[in-house]
């Protein structure tokens, strides 16, 4: 690891003043920023600490939702009984990533944040436009198992690895965001990460020195489906190749609300409007799913080893919505 | 160069590190605790599950900076060779390890898990998120999955657990 200096911030402010230098990062959690620290892909030159700042609340908002801080653990925040009760598809997405142990320590902020899992990114011998802007992308002729089939450019493929953020997406979350000049600002999820076209090396809104405070649910949809479908290679403790989250209602036989987001197939939680639109006000049916399934996946394209991920899309996303719909009218 | 206090199995110590240094790396190198094992250095294996503040993490993907004051407890702190814990000695009485590499951070992890049981905590594999959860061998497996061991002495590792949950519940 390059050696670097050390600050621990103690207030908000002091935090975004002593991360606004060029080559200075938060750490929180530090999971996943000491992992690429190790292997010199990330070589912060100064790394503020972020741990004693009063981020480690869940609490309620004024739309009668929560405000989770930015330093609620993973773990903690799965537990909480009103996740757990009201937003079940976030506790059951946290609870599907990485292990009990990384979840005592990753963050709601650090989360959001961490970089992909391409292999050709954690190995700094290889061609990365991500890493190194410019250096061509090994991952388009070599091995793209985990890569993206929608969203992707010629410039990077790379997958965003987070299974907590698909399940924020879902639930319409916002995230709270304090700039170094003492502003606050709020940025909806979905419009929270980068697709990465020319430029793959920019992932997502923040500007230098901005500290992520908090991430905002609304009120939640009562009386509905929620699920979390993860398809990988272990049972267990691995990244996911495809994720569905759900949330779902059902009235009268007809889908009065539907949310869908995907994990594991693009370089950010992938929402695809005209999917929910076209499963909206419709009886449930598998004709019905096979078409909306269908227009999700009509762009996708694989790159060799992940292929395999459109028609594993396609099954994962039709048994999410038959699952849905054999949970029937909430009452 | 670095000064921080760090609570070690009960006991304080005043350290002075490079800040490069991980909590394990300090727990080894600065410390003499060689329980705890450095097994791949990335997050992947659990070999250096450590209890920090009571909760189980893994000690090589956090600094020792970032944990100046806080209580720290190690395999040396779960139970000594001549008073062994009651996980120590299920994980005997079952067979539960091999190579012993992973073994400290198994019964690190266990001896947390059991806890976090107590405390309500759900699983990916709990059927529902509100209810208790049971103890298992799917949950057990679960809970587990981040101690890896090659040598599969898993079937044993979650019979000591399933016996020392039984018995404390
Ligand atoms: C073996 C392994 C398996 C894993 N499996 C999964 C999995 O299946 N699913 C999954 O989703 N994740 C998985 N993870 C990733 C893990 O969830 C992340 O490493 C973790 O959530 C990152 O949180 P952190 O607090 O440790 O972040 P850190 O490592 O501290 O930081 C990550 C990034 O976020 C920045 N940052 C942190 N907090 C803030 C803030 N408040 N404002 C602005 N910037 C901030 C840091 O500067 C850094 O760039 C796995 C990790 C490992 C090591
Ligand atoms: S897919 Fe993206 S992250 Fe992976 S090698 Fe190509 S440019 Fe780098
Ligand atoms: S050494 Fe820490 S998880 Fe492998
Ligand atoms: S105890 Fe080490 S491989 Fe099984």
């Amino acid at each position: 690891m390059r050696s670097f200096d050390y600050e621990r911030a103690t207030t908000v402010e002091q935090a975004t003043s002593l991360a606004s230098g060029q080559h200075s990062m938060f750490i929180a959690g530090g999971t996943n920023l000491l992992d690429l620290m190790k292997l010199e892909v990330l070589t912060p030159h100064v790394l503020v600490d972020i741990n004693r700042l009063d981020l480690h609340t869940i609490e309620r908002n004024d739309e009668g939702g929560l405000r989770i801080g930015a330093l609620v653990a993973n773990s903690v925040l799965a537990a909480d009984a009103q996740i757990r009760q009201h937003y079940a598809v976030l506790s059951r997405a946290l609870l599907s990533g990485a292990s009990p142990q990384l979840r005592n320590k990753a963050t709601t902020g650090g989360n959001l944040l961490q970089r992909t899992r391409c292999y050709y990114f954690y190995d700094t011998a290889s061609s990365c436009n991500k890493r190194n802007p410019g250096s061509g992308c090994s991952a388009l002729q070599g091995r793209n198992r985990l890569h993206a089939i929608v969203g992707a450019s010629e410039h990077c493929i790379a997958t965003h690895p987070s299974d907590m953020a698909v399940a924020m997406q879902v639930l319409r979350a916002t995230v709270e965001i304090e700039q170094p000049d003492g502003d606050l600002r709020h940025v909806p999820l979905q419009d929270f990460y980068c697709l990465p076209e020319t430029t793959p090396q920019c992932e997502n809104q923040l500007e230098p020195g901005e500290l992520i405070t908090a991430v905002h649910l609304p009120a939640p949809v009562e009386k509905s489906y929620q699920a979390y479908r993860k398809v990988r290679d272990r049972a267990s403790y691995a990244f996911a190749l495809v994720s569905v989250a759900a949330v779902t209602q059902i009235r009268n036989g007809r889908f009065s609300h539907v949310g869908l987001s995907f994990g594991g197939i693009a370089p950010k939680p992938w929402r695809n409007l005209e999917v929910e639109e076209m499963l909206l006000d419709e009886a449930p049916s598998e004709a019905l799913f096979e078409q909306a399934a269908d227009c999700l996946l009509r762009d996708a394209s694989g790159h060799g080893d992940n292929d395999f991920k459109i028609p594993l899309t396609k099954r994962t996303l039709i048994a999410v919505l038959n699952d849905a719909a054999r949970a029937g009218d909430i009452e | 160069m670095q000064t921080l206090n760090l609570r070690v199995n009960g006991e304080m110590h005043e350290l002075s590190v490079d800040v490069r240094t991980t909590l394990l790396d300090a727990l080894r190198q600065h410390l003499h605790l060689n329980g705890t094992k450095k097994g791949c250095d990335h997050g992947q294996c659990g070999a250096c599950t450590i209890l920090l503040n009571g909760k189980r993490v893994n000690s090589c993907l956090t600094l020792a900076v970032m944990h100046d004051g806080d209580e720290i407890t190690t395999i040396e702190g779960l139970g000594s060779s001549d008073s062994l814990s009651a996980m120590q000695q299920a994980f005997v009485k079952h067979d539960g390890f091999q190579c012993g590499y992973c073994t400290p951070g198994q019964i690190c992890s266990a001896t947390a898990m059991l806890d976090e049981i107590k405390d309500g905590w759900p699983s990916y594999v709990s059927a529902s998120l509100t209810d208790t959860p049971e103890l298992c061998s799917e949950e057990i497996s679960e809970r587990m999955s981040g101690n890896l061991c090659r040598c599969s002495a898993y079937p044993n590792i979650v019979n000591a657990i399933a016996e020392v949950g039984a018995d404390k519940s």
